[in-house]
């Protein structure tokens, strides 16, 4: 969260150009660029120049808007090619990341357009969501007044509570854009929302489901998109990994798309070694720390699958052979340095990763 | 053509409340609005709920703040129904799922909020209306199987039949632009109010008077619509809301000399006195000269005074605000706000289980007025408005399906004429004003003519600019001309529902004669209960426009003056 104080405003409108991607399902022809001047404020949100634009010169542009103030959720567009709400972005913001001093205003990917900035999210988003079991399964019995619960456990869900469903990490979502199947991000901080809960009663039903579906938790790349794309400080992607522990960890769920074993190999192989042993991860994956997994059936199966990828990486020069096998070193002294941080926070009696809304200082 | 036992029209809180209920109660139920129903402007309420459900407080201490917030017009049988059932009511929305905010033993935390005699605000963060509008939500995914959902759908009329009935309502299909009829036992009008209507207001963009309008238009009464809150904490220059919560958590309002004026006009409840109270009382500080900022058009907001902790953790979301929307860090310095248009306690005229004067036509929420709120609202009461009458109306209207028959109606007709006139505003030629152009004349009339303050010389000018408003909407055109998502058309459609509800708003601020609640005429500064202690009702005629009256219904709380 910033804590500086911006300058004070210029109450001067500028003029700000507008590339708006239009697309009219009716007259049969391929989407297409729209360009217009408005005058705003600086400070002034794209949805606001958007709105003008629409007011003054074209009123058949298409966008979903409402609450302005980034709470309805309803107007989730790519601006210069990031995902974003559009009356949450400045009008001076977005210039300075225009490639060519025209903010460029796109609809959201990975959903199908409908027209111009307006998206099927029901297509995607919304039954991705409805795939979670997205309700209160609640504790019985069900008590005369409200469920007794820790203040720092409502607190912590209320974070995922406060995504307002606006589709900017399904957009960008990079793992989706692979596997369209891929639950994703929105839906998977809804399922935190209720696994998180502790007034749900299905806990580990939710997280064997979402351990066990190859397009469930495991599914997710680490790529970081959606934390930088959501608008409320949902940080989906945290909530995934949150997911992962807790199931993998704490409800010892061994799932069969290996993901768990998969997430330790990568751990273990950092405290051993310090860096990724390339060649180790398979292995290790299929056997954990087990000699014997270099031998699992199914860790050949997917070495030969991955050769492809291996081969270009090689070629590439993205990945040394000879390290690759036989490990990278590093020295002595960084090694131990590592292994001092694990033991620090694996030495800790309980994991501490309550998800505040916000952790808040006191000064 | 779709057949419902009970359908609503409108999906924020009180809708899709309703909605359960009456599929609880076994009702074939559809919900229709036309936005996807987690956008409805429920959304964006913040700072709480109310309901006695502290062990120290009586639903009748809440009722009586109530009464005494609504300068004395609401109607007490109504308020007692709502106050006695707020605790239960809250304690549901815990079960289903909403994520209150608890206390050191794990109970629900309450806050301080305007007009309250002691803290009784129950609140997830700032964002309770989005936390309960989504939990709701959820709850409408779980039953799927028994309430149909017709998300993105525009209501153009009510279906009312020979006998005068309401048999169901004609919309268009905003997605493919298709017109379609759908008959229906009972109608639950559950739209929200009118606040676009208004230049600025806190109100989002799809809130305009669409319920209010269409059952105005069908020959219902409209009753209070003169009560029109400003809030008195909204960013100058956008209009956007800072919740009350703010003040509840113990923000101060300065003026230019640095002073807590509120210590004049309410010297005991200070900033938490009601809404109506503290935003006059800034609207006063500004016009005499002792504002701050550029034209001196704005009060501080200090939230610095509440610990930075305590307000990232249950304000965060006015955090976002300032920083986002005004560039200011509100934990580290105060923020300029000034009062602005939020809510109309005005409505359909409904009693206490919903029904309006029409048969078969319910209406609960803002759009209704049962009335609840009379002249001002509490904060946090409209959460709880929602849901209450929102549950009793699915519940009434779902044992009144139980015992009759589907209604039968020839819809073709009626649905080629509101196709016709649709077309009809497609095909227009550019000529007149843009609609856009209308909608700001409309919104900048009614924040100068019917505000905080107002006198006879300005609402007559306003009910003048309305008329020729009107006239001109007649032939304002647009641009788009096509079927999918036309959202111009639709625009013009609203257009034509906000003059309505300002028709409305203006006449009933004419005729009242003195100063009660939201109204404060500047001309007739005193309220007056020997001749005013009533509601105004606005019928839509064929003559026009007919006004009359209705009792205020007193239980227990005799009108007194009224201090904070």
């Amino acid at each position: 969260m910033s804590s500086t104080t911006t300058a004070p405003r210029s109450s001067v409108p500028q003029a700000f150009k507008l590339r708006v991607r239009r697309y009219d399902p009716e007259s049969g022809q391929a989407a297409y660029w729209d360009e217009h001047e408005i005058e705003l404020e600086g400070h002034r949100s794209v949805l606001e120049g958007i709105l003008q634009a629409k007011n003054r010169f074209d009123g058949s542009i298409g966008i979903r808007c409402s609450c302005r103030q980034a709470i309805c959720g309803s107007c989730g567009v790519r601006i210069n090619g990031e995902p974003a709400l559009a009356c949450h972005t400045h009008l001076d913001e977005a210039i300075k990341s225009a490639k060519d001093g025209v903010i460029e205003i796109e609809p959201m990917g990975n959903m199908p357009v409908i027209k111009d900035l307006i998206v099927d999210m029901d297509a995607v988003h919304w039954k991705k969501v409805r795939r979670v079991t997205p309700w209160l399964i609640a504790k019985q019995p069900v008590p005369e007044r409200e469920y007794i619960v820790d203040r720092e456990s409502m607190v912590d869900v209320t974070q995922t509570m406060a995504c307002i469903q606006c589709g900017a990490c399904v957009s960008d979502c990079l793992a989706m854009e692979v596997d369209p199947g891929f639950i994703g991000p929105a839906a998977l901080a809804k399922a935190y929302r209720f696994v998180g809960d502790p007034r749900d009663d299905a806990r580990h039903v939710r997280l064997n489901d979402l351990s066990q579906d190859p397009q469930g938790i495991y599914d997710c790349t680490h790529c970081f998109k959606c934390v930088e794309a959501c608008p409320k400080d949902v940080n989906p992607m945290g909530q995934i990994m949150r997911l992962r522990r807790i199931a993998g960890s704490d409800e010892q769920i061994v799932d069969v798309n290996n993901g768990h074993r998969h997430e330790e190999a990568f751990t273990t192989l950092i405290r051993d070694y310090g860096l990724l042993h390339e060649a180790e991860l398979l292995p290790r994956s299929y056997g954990g720390d087990s000699w014997f997994g270099k031998f699992h059936p199914a860790a050949g199966k997917e070495l030969l699958s991955s050769l492809p990828a291996i081969v270009k990486a090689v070629v590439k020069g993205k990945v040394s052979p000879t390290k690759a096998i036989f490990g990278h070193k590093i020295a002595k002294r960084d090694l131990d340095s590592v292994k001092r941080i694990y033991e620090r926070v694996e030495g800790k009696p309980q994991r501490y990763e309550l998800n505040l809304y916000i952790v808040g200082e006191d000064e | 053509m779709p057949e419902h036992d009970v359908l609503i029209i409108g999906a924020g809180l009180a809708g899709q409340r309703a909605a359960l209920a009456a599929a609880q109660a076994g009702a074939s139920v559809a919900i229709m609005s036309k936005v996807h129903p987690v956008r409805s402007h429920s959304v964006a309420a913040a700072g709480g709920i109310n309901a006695a459900i502290s062990l120290d407080d009586d639903w009748r201490s809440h009722a009586f703040d109530t009464v005494k917030g609504s300068d004395f017009l609401g109607d007490q049988d109504a308020i007692e129904v709502m106050c006695s059932e707020a605790p239960g009511e809250v304690m549901h929305l815990e079960h289903m799922g909403v994520t209150f905010h608890r206390n050191e033993k794990g109970e629900m935390d309450l806050r301080a909020f305007g007009g309250a005699s002691m803290k009784r605000t129950a609140y997830v963060a700032d964002i309770t209306g989005q936390a309960l509008l989504h939990v709701l939500y959820e709850q409408l995914m779980k039953h799927h199987e028994q309430v149909e959902r017709y998300e993105e759908w525009f209501t153009t009329s009510l279906l009312i039949d020979d006998a005068g009935r309401c048999v169901g309502v004609i919309a268009r299909d905003v997605r493919s632009g298709r017109m379609e009829s759908f008959l229906a036992k009972n109608v639950i009008l559950a739209c929200g109010g009118a606040g676009q209507a208004y230049k600025p207001t806190t109100n989002g963009l799809i809130v305009t008077g669409d319920g209010i309008a269409l059952a105005y238009r069908a020959g219902a009464p409209l009753m209070d619509m003169e009560m029109v809150q400003y809030h008195p904490t909204c960013l100058v220059e956008s209009g956007i809301l800072i919740t009350e919560g703010a003040r509840g958590e113990g923000a101060h309002l300065l003026n230019a000399n640095g002073e807590r004026f509120m210590e004049k006009s309410a010297p005991n409840k200070m900033e938490l006195a009601s809404r109506d109270v503290v935003s006059r009382a800034e609207q006063i500080e500004i016009n005499e000269g002792r504002g701050v900022g550029p034209n001196k058009a704005g009060i501080y907001l200090d939230v610095t005074v509440v610990p930075r902790k305590r307000t990232l953790e249950a304000l965060r979301e006015i955090v976002n605000l300032g920083r986002d929307f005004a560039g200011v860090d509100i934990t580290r310095e105060p923020i300029m706000i000034r009062p602005g248009q939020h809510y109309i306690m005005g409505g359909v005229k409904t009693d206490i289980d919903g029904r309006t004067p029409i048969d078969g036509l319910y209406a609960a929420g803002e759009v209704a007025c049962v009335s609840v709120h009379g002249g001002n609202r509490l904060g946090a009461n409209s959460l709880l408005d929602t849901l209450i009458f929102g549950r009793r109306a699915g519940e009434h209207a779902a044992a009144r399906s139980a015992s009759m028959p589907m209604p039968a109606l020839n819809t073709v007709s009626r649905v080629q004429a509101d196709e016709a006139g649709i077309d009809a505003i497609v095909r227009r030629e550019k000529g007149g004003r843009r609609v856009s152009e209308i909608k700001d004349e409309l919104g900048e009339t009614m924040n100068r003519y019917a505000a905080v303050f107002r006198d006879e010389q300005g609402l007559q000018s306003a009910r003048e600019t309305v008329a020729r408003l009107k006239e001109e909407a007649g032939s304002a055109w647009i641009d788009d001309r096509g079927t999918v998502f036309n959202q111009d058309v639709l625009g013009a459609l609203e257009l034509s529902y906000m003059l309505d509800c300002a028709e409305a708003i203006v006449l009933g601020a004419i005729e009242r004669k003195e100063s009660r609640g939201a109204q404060f005429r500047t001309d007739y500064a005193e309220r007056d209960d020997e001749n005013w202690l009533k509601h105004i009702n606005i019928t839509a005629t064929a003559d026009g426009p007919k006004v009359s009256y209705s009792p205020v219904n007193i239980t227990q709380w005799e009108p007194e003056e009224r201090k904070y």
